[in-house]
């Protein structure tokens, strides 16, 4: 009887939370979905059906087919990127070494900062200025007589994005880092000496025992940073402001909903990033649940 | 004797890494010191000549003042009202599970990952509807909302490690759901408190993408006002450079002193990682 009462409260006492993600989660991505579909323009709700007409003019959309481009240009840079930056910082701090809590606080630390700051810092370090105006790691290659370096940073035609990469790397590898860590701190010590024993070189036992057991933590961390790089917005922002060259989905859905009044359109970007988002993370999430079930 | 060579040379790429790593700050350290004559991008990657100046970081934090006060009005109240939802309905989806709960819980941890781009244009019109668009009231709304998977989360996965003998026992001395979690499961998460609340204060603190739509510039976080002098030719770089070391001083501080709550958050949110 009383466990039947606690069981009411108990249900009582999450409905709220249940609520208001079945409102503001769940009923706003339908309502954004429904805009998706309207011929919305301009400041007031316009909700005339118009089928998937937004959906089929991004497609034939130059603009969006930058987006595209620079979103996959950007991904496959930031994750390759942090992974093997990760990867390698985590296997050099599992060497039992002097320090190691130093390097690791320092290696983690740009997680702790907003991407706004980090865009700040990084567009003066990353200044395509060159001559009288130079600044940033140009005049820094100058100085050093290592000229051949200088370049245009995200003012490179065509491939602009590709350095936005390395303030996300520097931000975010430290975090793959750590989740390796962790991984690698969980494998017996007794499986290293035993493969020592039999003679296995440092290599062999990093390619053959260790890589191999530290596979599902690669998976997880793809899929993180995959989706935060599908998300990115902040930093692009603070880093070059608006620029049609480094425009990606985020940005494009922004400024022609906030800024052009083109709901119809914004929302159909937002639909097509949530669903490239799901994609990677809805597998991901049953596989999570699945295995901590089965422990 | 060979392996304690290669131990040595491991340090090499470690510190060139650190340097990597140290750059953003030391230029914004070096800039930020130095005197207004000293300023010069030619300079940029020099000590201060003349000693230690703090006209940059006055000049910043004059500029930035009220939008730090903002940050705070917003970040505290967001960050204690999510983390109190967060326990509760961790505490009952782990030891109160009611029929679908199951389904429910990651019906919750997939709002973690939503762009939030997908919610944005109801979420304006939303807080239009009750007045709350254009101010910091409303941000905080959005926050404590949308924060609720990820402190659902932490607590959640914290209170299914506590053995259900513990809430059997308290059961029979007479304790109700309620009891169960204040004399119990409240004291025992406390860490876990400090976690989430380290947690939501970064991730609100830092955040943009909420700012820059739903407040105006009277109610504008730090985030949006940095990013906004950054964007204006009329503040000097070196300002620029003082005012963004300060919009970071708070989270990178609870960094340094509370790093192992800070990264078990982290480590949190990638799940089983």
């Amino acid at each position: 009887m009383r466990i039947d009462k606690d069981r009411l409260i108990g249900i009582l006492l999450v409905s709220p939370s249940i609520i208001a993600v079945a409102i503001f989660i769940y009923g706003f991505i339908g309502w954004s979905g429904r805009v998706s579909l309207s011929a919305w323009k301009g400041l007031n709700p316009d909700y005339t059906w118009v089928g998937l007409k937004n959906y089929i003019n991004l497609f034939s959309d130059p603009r969006f087919q930058v987006d595209i481009r620079n979103t996959v240009i950007f991904t496959v840079l930031f994750v390759a990127g942090a992974l093997i930056l990760g990867l390698i910082l985590a296997i050099l701090l599992d060497q039992d070494l002097r320090g190691e809590s130093i390097f690791r606080t320092i290696f983690l630390f740009p997680m702790a900062i907003s991407y706004i700051v980090t865009g700040v810092v990084w567009r003066w370090l990353m200044n395509p200025a060159q001559g009288e105006r130079m600044s940033g790691f140009n005049i820094l290659f100058d100085k050093l007589g290592l000229d051949f370096l200088i370049n245009k940073w995200y003012t490179t035609p065509e491939w602009g994005i590709a350095f936005i990469a390395i303030p996300a790397i520097w931000q975010m590898s430290g975090y793959v880092m750590a989740l390796y860590l962790s991984g690698l701190r969980a494998i017996p010590q007794e499986l290293r000496e035993a493969a020592r024993v039999d003679g296995a070189t440092e290599v062999q036992i990093y390619r053959h025992i260790i890589l191999p057991l530290i596979r599902p933590i690669t998976l997880s961390a793809m899929i993180i940073l995959g989706h935060i790089s599908l998300k990115v917005f902040d930093l692009i922002i603070s880093t070059v402001g608006k620029q049609l060259q480094l425009d990606v989905p985020a940005i494009y859905m922004w400024q022609t909903t906030f800024d052009g009044h083109f709901f119809g359109r914004g929302a159909a970007i937002s639909i097509l990033l949530l669903l490239s988002v799901a994609v990677l993370v809805i597998p991901y999430l049953r596989y999570s649940l699945k295995t901590e079930e089965s422990l | 004797m060979n392996r304690s060579r290669s131990r040595y040379l491991i340090y090499i790429p470690l510190v060139l890494v650190t340097i990597f790593y140290l750059i953003p700050l030391y230029v914004m350290l070096v800039t930020g010191f130095k005197s207004f004559d000293e300023i010069s991008l030619q300079t940029m990657w020099s000590l201060p000549k003349s000693g230690l100046h703090f006209d940059n970081f006055i000049e910043a934090l004059s500029k930035l003042a009220p939008y730090f006060k903002n940050s705070i009005i917003m970040v505290v109240p967001a960050a204690i009202i999510s983390s109190i939802l967060g326990s509760l309905n961790g505490y009952i989806l782990s030891k109160w599970k009611f029929p679908g709960a199951d389904l429910i819980f990651p019906a919750i941890l997939f709002g973690m990952f939503i762009p939030y781009q997908s919610i944005l244009i109801p979420l304006v019109q939303f807080m239009k509807s009750i007045n709350l668009y254009g101010g910091v009231g409303g941000l905080i709304l959005a926050h404590v909302i949308y924060g609720i998977p990820i402190t659902t989360l932490t607590f959640r996965n914290y209170y299914a490690t506590i053995p259900k003998e513990l809430l059997e026992a308290a059961r029979i001395d007479g304790a109700d759901i309620m009891g169960i979690y204040f004399k119990i499961m409240l004291p025992i998460s406390l860490p876990s408190f400090v976690v989430v609340l380290i947690w939501q204060f970064t991730s609100a603190w830092n955040d943009f993408l909420f700012a820059v739509v739903l407040t105006g510039s009277q109610s504008w976080p730090v985030t949006v006002a940095l990013n906004n002098m950054a964007g204006s030719q009329i503040i000097a770089w070196n300002v620029q450079m003082a005012g963004s070391f300060l919009a970071a001083l708070p989270t990178l501080l609870i960094y340094i002193f509370l790093g192992n709550y800070f990264l078990r958050g982290l480590m949190a949110g990638a799940l089983k990682g």
